[in-house]
């Protein structure tokens, strides 16, 4: 185990470096950074100086060295719009993209597995019918038209949500939270939905495939022959071994969250940090897009790693068999 | 039974096509015929959109301001002119807009579809016939990439190159970036399935024979190897365009897609809902409902070829 884990280290590293080299690239070799740090009036002289200062005539490894140096300090400099430090920028506004991928993200694991559950107990009934058939339109539907939808139900003819925003906020040390006021819970709603609509669908057929898996197995079959109640025997002994594929497109499941946070962010105006890299995309502000880079792929790696050490928690086999298959 | 056998002993294609297990199994599912029939139907009308749209939505010479915001259905109060979609701000035909609209994101698709396909085709087979240090650079480069979403994969290629093309251009390029940035994002899958049929394929007898008589890789590559492989890539290409063409939608909604001088579906949808908040519903509802249904028939119909070619479920 403590071999596999070394190595899921190693390759997380890897990762990050591979990461960070296309990040440094976008900053060293788009545009000019000296043009995007100084006025039009400045002279060459002033610019050669900048230049030499900053350290960009020296060699590019030794340039990416301290890119990385830089990073695993959490510096990226100063973004080319708002001309104030990237970490700061987007410290600010990571707490509203936690807040609503958190709750999603919980939201779509519960309701998933409840409806997955329920659709493959009750396989003929006609609310299953109705649920299956629902979530392939959810698949097909792409994500800022549900938030459109919403949006012209609940806030335009309705009125009973907030259309855009995230409420009021409360500041706990570095951390703004939208949870503990009234608006901020009422705006998180709408947001909530429309990106956790997608995983909800997801992890729902998936539950249910497993389960339907897992119930045709012996083991079951044995455990009914015993004569446990369907209780037990559901949820007991089937549920739990539909759970291993679950976590794996779950953990998988919370980079797209996050990728997909920009989008709602967009349909919502909601302050987080996908609002942010879309307005850094269409500035070409480089260093926010090279520093929201290197945090995602952090995230990802992080999650990555902790959904591989889950399998050891939650699959007995694997311990013992330790080498483990290998990714 | 008898007659149909007979008939496909004339050999003639039609006949052969008739009797394959591929469309009974597709006359035998009416949802497939469904979405097939709304699909081809959404294609040549956004092919033919010049010769069928009341009017082109781009020559601002046959817009009428008076004609603004006119409601579907409902006769305009001005002119007396209906229209089906109802109009938008400038009194454009929100109809004629879908047609051309649509024209852009099929566009879109299948050119992002093909450069993925023609891409991962390429790496795939090169990865699995050479094997070695090739294979492992491509395929660890496929791991990373797999490792992020395509949403944000294409974002970071159209911020790149939004930062090389010079701004006077980057209207026209926009397009072509588009197309690059959807189709690079998506090769991934196409080289892992073709690689490890390639990988299958490369020991059988046939590819032996035909390199023990000194036949060229790349021709055994194109020759033999890839009509054996192709099965499961149209598959995952017409899964890919119902992916790239909401990949599409998505990035020109989010404003990084097409410019709103040549709108695809999600740059309607973009400019549309601004005037949700005023009432004007259908500006944005119908583009919508476009681009959901033609997503979701060639959803269905990818589901229906994964498991018509699927030996294992026959």
């Amino acid at each position: 185990m403590l071999a596999f884990i070394i190595r899921r280290l190693l390759q997380s590293i890897l990762v990050m470096l591979a990461v960070a080299l296309v990040s440094f690239g976008l900053f060293r070799f788009i545009g000019d950074p000296i043009h995007n740090m100084v006025g039009q009036e400045a002279t060459a002289a002033e610019r050669e100086q900048l230049r030499q200062d900053l350290g960009l005539n020296d060699p590019v490894p030794l340039q990416f060295a301290r890119f990385v140096g830089n990073a695993l300090r959490g510096e990226f400099g100063l973004s080319y719009r708002m001309a104030r430090p990237v970490t700061d920028v987007i410290m600010e506004r990571l707490p509203a993209t936690l807040e609503l991928a958190l709750i999603s993200g919980i939201g779509a694991l519960a309701l998933g597995i409840a409806l997955g559950v329920y659709t493959a107990l009750r396989r003929d009934g006609w609310l299953s019918q109705f649920i299956m058939s629902a979530s392939l339109i959810g698949v097909s539907l792409p994500i800022f038209l549900i938030g459109i939808l919403l949006i012209y139900v609940f806030a335009v003819e309705l009125q009973v949500l907030p259309a855009f925003g995230r409420g009021e906020t409360v500041r706990i040390g570095w951390w703004t939270t939208g949870l503990l006021t009234e608006s901020g819970l009422k705006s998180l709603i709408m947001p909530a939905i429309t990106l956790g609509l997608y995983q909800l669908t997801l992890i729902m057929r998936l539950v249910r495939a497993e389960m339907l898996e897992v119930l045709r197995t012996d083991y079951i079959k044995f455990a009914r022959a015993r004569g446990l109640s369907d209780r037990a025997v559901h949820f007991g002994h089937a549920l739990k071994n539909t759970l291993l594929p679950v976590i794996t497109i779950a953990g998988l499941q919370i980079g797209s969250i996050i990728a997909f946070a920009i989008v709602t962010e967009t349909v919502f105006q909601w302050p987080g940090v996908g609002l942010l890299f879309i307005t850094a995309i269409q500035f070409v502000d480089i260093p926010v897009m090279a520093a929201y880079l290197v945090l995602i792929a952090l995230i990802f790696v992080v999650i990555n790693l902790i959904v591989d050490l889950l399998y050891f928690a939650v699959d007995p086999r694997l311990r013992v068999q330790r080498s483990g298959r290998g990714h | 039974m008898n007659t149909l056998t007979e008939k496909s002993k004339t050999d003639s294609l039609l006949a052969r096509i008739l009797d394959s297990d591929i469309f009974h199994s597709f006359i035998r599912s009416p949802v497939t015929v469904v979405s097939a029939i709304v699909t081809v139907v959404m294609i040549v009308a956004a092919l033919s959109a010049p010769l069928i749209s009341p009017h082109n939505p781009f020559d601002p010479a046959t817009l009428n301001l008076m004609e603004g915001f006119t409601p579907p259905m409902v006769a305009n109060e001005f002119t007396g002119n209906v229209y089906w979609f109802g109009t938008d701000a400038q009194g454009r035909d929100i109809f004629s807009a879908i047609l051309y609209g649509s024209r852009v994101s099929l566009l879109v698709g299948f050119a992002a579809v093909g450069l993925a396909a023609v891409l991962g085709i390429t790496l795939g087979l090169m990865s699995g016939y050479l094997g070695g240090w090739v294979d492992a650079l491509i395929m660890r480069i496929a791991d990373v990439q797999l490792s992020f979403p395509a949403i944000l994969i294409a974002l970071l290629i159209f911020g790149v190159f939004k930062g090389i093309i010079p701004p006077a251009m980057q209207d026209q390029m926009a397009i072509y970036v588009l197309i690059l940035a959807i189709g690079l994002s998506d090769w991934v899958q196409y080289a892992r399935t073709v690689r490890s049929s390639t990988m299958a394929e490369k020991n059988k007898e046939y590819v032996q024979a035909a390199r023990v008589i000194g036949v060229p890789a790349p021709l055994i590559l194109l020759r033999h190897i890839l009509p054996n492989v192709m099965g499961p890539v149209l598959v995952i290409a017409t899964i890919g365009l119902a992916l790239a063409i909401i990949l599409e939608s998505t990035l020109s909604f989010l404003g990084v897609g097409v410019p709103p001088t040549q709108p695809s579906l999600g740059t309607l949808i973009r400019v549309g809902q601004d005037y949700l908040f005023s009432g004007e519903w259908w500006i944005v509802l119908f583009p919508g409902m476009t681009l959901l249904i033609l997503a979701l028939s060639v959803n269905l119909l990818g589901d229906w070829l994964r498991d018509a070619l699927n030996p294992r479920l026959r």
